[in-house]
């Protein structure tokens, strides 16, 4: 098979499309991590929520915008219920018991899920304004897709001059360094936690949205992206933005350029990399203390 | 006076037989997956398989008392009730499978202990061809069966040059592989084939843009569930369907599906054993009924249940009531349900029965399906079966 230079930017887009969506979704479990090294695996969980608000939200009040607006809220309210329910007790009981609850929080979320929405999937379509394929570089490339890579990339801008520039940011940035320093310097670490943790929430949830119209909104789908997006974390390294944008571009290339390139092996590709990047690099690419 | 205590009479005669024969109440271990990744088609066929009672008891003195039980689509557990369901509630007949996993799973034992089972969905080619048995009877479809007519039907369409793509296991293979033969056979070419990882993919881009660039006339998949929505709906958004039209195994565009897909599916054409549109009197009949009891269309997950169903209770009419009898009766079985006329084959136990190519168009209420033609039934090739 020949292939012109528009199939490689196809399958590059395709690639950066993969590492945006996963983006979102490892960025808050990441720096929930890196704040206060507490693994929340219900993560894919919580963005399976989003995808099933955002879905009968657009559904049943019209509209794909206000479901991107809601599922992220609707998923924050979840994050704080969870987080006075039972996270912020978990807090000081190790991460093996933590690993636990939060494994089985994704079945009691999943059936959850299913209790409300039934075991058929959900319809969920893209939006009218961007329904068809844009003119980019010399290829017919899917708008819904193009609006899934600029949203990673603004949320990377924001997250950076948040993380980077702001006093907030700093003060999170300090807690990830060494939270005991930090709290003896007067931040209120526990509270940084909580809000850390609903944002981490609210972008999980977005995902979610914005993976509905894209993917199929089934029980199981936060099971599904678990998996990819822990891989995203481990490569990229724990705690950081940075590692959360490496991690995802890496498996987006991976993933999409092995499927075309070595379809045999495109499902080991990953895997075999992960085993590499963890024997060379135990802690990551870019893990947030070096 | 005397008629009424007459009829009293004989209404207790009948009471009292009813409890005191137990050959008339047939026990019917339902195994069906409740939860996990096929929940929905577990309820489905339950839901079809109940209408089907109902629909169809009176045809048999015999009762049915239904116990049902979740595979939760896990082999291991599915074992386990399979075995709960044969030695502690001593059924009488086994109905339900969805996955071709646990049917590999449970076949050495239910062929070892002699009860008959009624495979309801399970479409593995060799349930019914290596690994056969005079107890597995098979009401739904094999993955072969569902796709060989299609790459006749195809090539003679004028379309010259394929491309295929399905997940990588026994399932995809064994669709892909039917359509295949049938469709090289008729002069048809195949000038890529992919298989993508199976429940892994999530973004099937990369596949679209191999396929576009194959220089193929149309593609043809086979994906099913959620993979089946999320390939649908990213492949219209492509706008590759106008240049490259999409064909597919029925349970691509499954109208237990086709709600989610929305307007993507439209135009998809499909070859299936099932869908809720064919034109005869029975389906009309099913459709109503099931429509009316679920608010929903049936899919063909609810006709397998509903045919088993069907099955089952002519082989009672026959007067069978033991795992022997039933297993002996249920081989022979024959009648026209919903899909056309269905029998089983006495060589492999596997179910005959005509293929329906359909499209998937806008109607009044939400996509419909039209049918375009209705392929002749053929069995199955024996693929090395030997019932003894």
């Amino acid at each position: 098979m020949t292939h012109d230079a528009g199939f490689w930017v196809l399958q590059a887009l395709n690639a950066l499309q993969l590492s945006m969506l996963l983006f979102l979704l490892s960025v808050g479990l990441t720096v929930i991590f890196g704040l206060m090294h507490f693994v929340n695996l219900a993560h894919g969980a919580l963005y399976a929520l989003g995808a099933y608000v955002a879905a009968s939200v657009a559904g049943a009040w019209g509209g794909f915008w206000v479901g991107l607006i809601v599922a992220p809220i609707a998923v924050a309210a979840m994050g704080v219920v969870l987080y006075g329910g039972l996270i912020r007790r978990m807090r000081r009981s190790g991460p093996m018991a933590q690993v636990l609850v939060t494994f089985g929080l994704i079945f009691a979320l999943l059936d959850l899920t299913r209790i409300i929405w039934g075991d058929v999937a959900l319809a969920s379509d893209v939006p009218a304004l961007l329904e068809g394929q844009v003119r980019l570089l010399g290829v017919d490339y899917p708008a819904y897709r193009l609006f899934v890579i600029g949203l990673g990339l603004a949320v990377l801008a924001v997250l950076a001059f948040v993380l980077g520039r702001t006093q907030i940011g700093a003060m999170i940035r300090a807690g990830v360094d060494n939270d005991a320093m930090a709290a003896c310097l007067g931040i209120d670490v526990e509270r940084l936690f909580f809000v850390v943790f609903c944002v981490g929430c609210a972008l999980a949830g977005l995902a979610g949205a914005v993976a509905a119209p894209l993917l199929s909104v089934t029980p199981d789908m936060g099971l599904q992206i678990l998996i990819p997006v822990l891989i995203v974390i481990v490569i990229g390294g724990l705690g950081s933005l940075k590692g959360a944008i490496a991690g995802a571009l890496i498996y987006g290339v991976v993933q999409t350029f092995g499927a075309v390139l070595a379809p045999q092996l495109s499902s080991v590709l990953i895997y075999a990399l992960l085993a590499l990047v963890l024997v060379t690099r135990p802690t990551g690419l870019f893990p947030a203390k070096g | 006076m005397t008629t009424i205590t007459k009829a009293a009479l004989a209404g207790l005669a009948t009471t009292f037989c009813v409890e005191t024969a137990s050959a008339e109440q047939i026990d019917v271990g339902l195994l069906l997956p409740f939860s996990g990744v096929y929940a929905a088609l577990g309820n489905d066929i339950e839901a079809g398989f109940r209408l089907g009672l109902d629909t169809f008891g009176a045809e048999t003195d015999a009762t049915f008392e239904v116990i049902a039980e979740d595979t939760e689509v896990k082999p291991p557990v599915a074992l386990a009730k399979a075995r709960k369901l044969m030695l502690q509630d001593n059924v009488d007949v086994m109905v339900g499978i969805v996955s071709s996993g646990v049917l590999g799973a449970v076949r050495d034992m239910v062929d070892g202990a002699g009860v008959p089972l009624i495979v309801a969905n399970a479409g593995n080619d060799e349930a019914t061809g290596v690994d056969c048995s005079p107890y597995i009877t098979r009401i739904s479809f094999s993955n072969g069966q569902v796709n060989r007519p299609m790459g006749t039907w195809l090539a003679g369409q004028g379309v010259e040059k394929v491309y295929t793509l399905a997940p990588d296991y026994a399932a995809g293979r064994q669709m892909i592989g039917g359509f295949v033969e049938t469709f090289e056979a008729a002069g048809g070419e195949i000038v890529g084939q992919e298989f993508t990882p199976f429940q892994q993919t999530q973004d099937f881009g990369p596949y679209l843009a191999q396929a576009k660039a194959s220089g193929a006339d149309a593609v043809y998949v086979f994906y099913a569930g959620g993979e089946a929505i999320s390939f649908v709906k990213q492949y219209d958004s492509f706008g590759l369907k106008g240049e490259l039209p999409l064909y597919g195994s029925g349970f691509l565009t499954s109208p237990l599906y086709v709600a989610a897909e929305g307007p993507a599916a439209e135009g998809v054409i499909a070859a299936g054993h099932y869908v809720p549109t064919i034109d005869n009197e029975a389906n009309a009949a099913f459709v109503q009924a099931f429509e009316a009891e679920n608010d929903r269309l049936p899919s063909e997950f609810a006709v397998h249940g509903y045919d088993a169903a069907r099955a089952l209770i002519e082989a009672t009419a026959t007067g069978a009531a033991d795992r022997e009898s039933l297993a002996q009766a249920l081989r022979e079985v024959s009648f026209g349900g919903p899909r056309g006329q269905l029998s089983i084959d006495p060589a492999t136990n596997n179910i005959v029965q005509p293929i329906h190519v359909y499209e998937t168009v806008a109607g009044e209420d939400g996509l419909t399906q039209k049918v375009l033609a209705t392929l002749p039934a053929e069995a199955d090739p024996a693929n090395g079966c030997e019932m003894n």
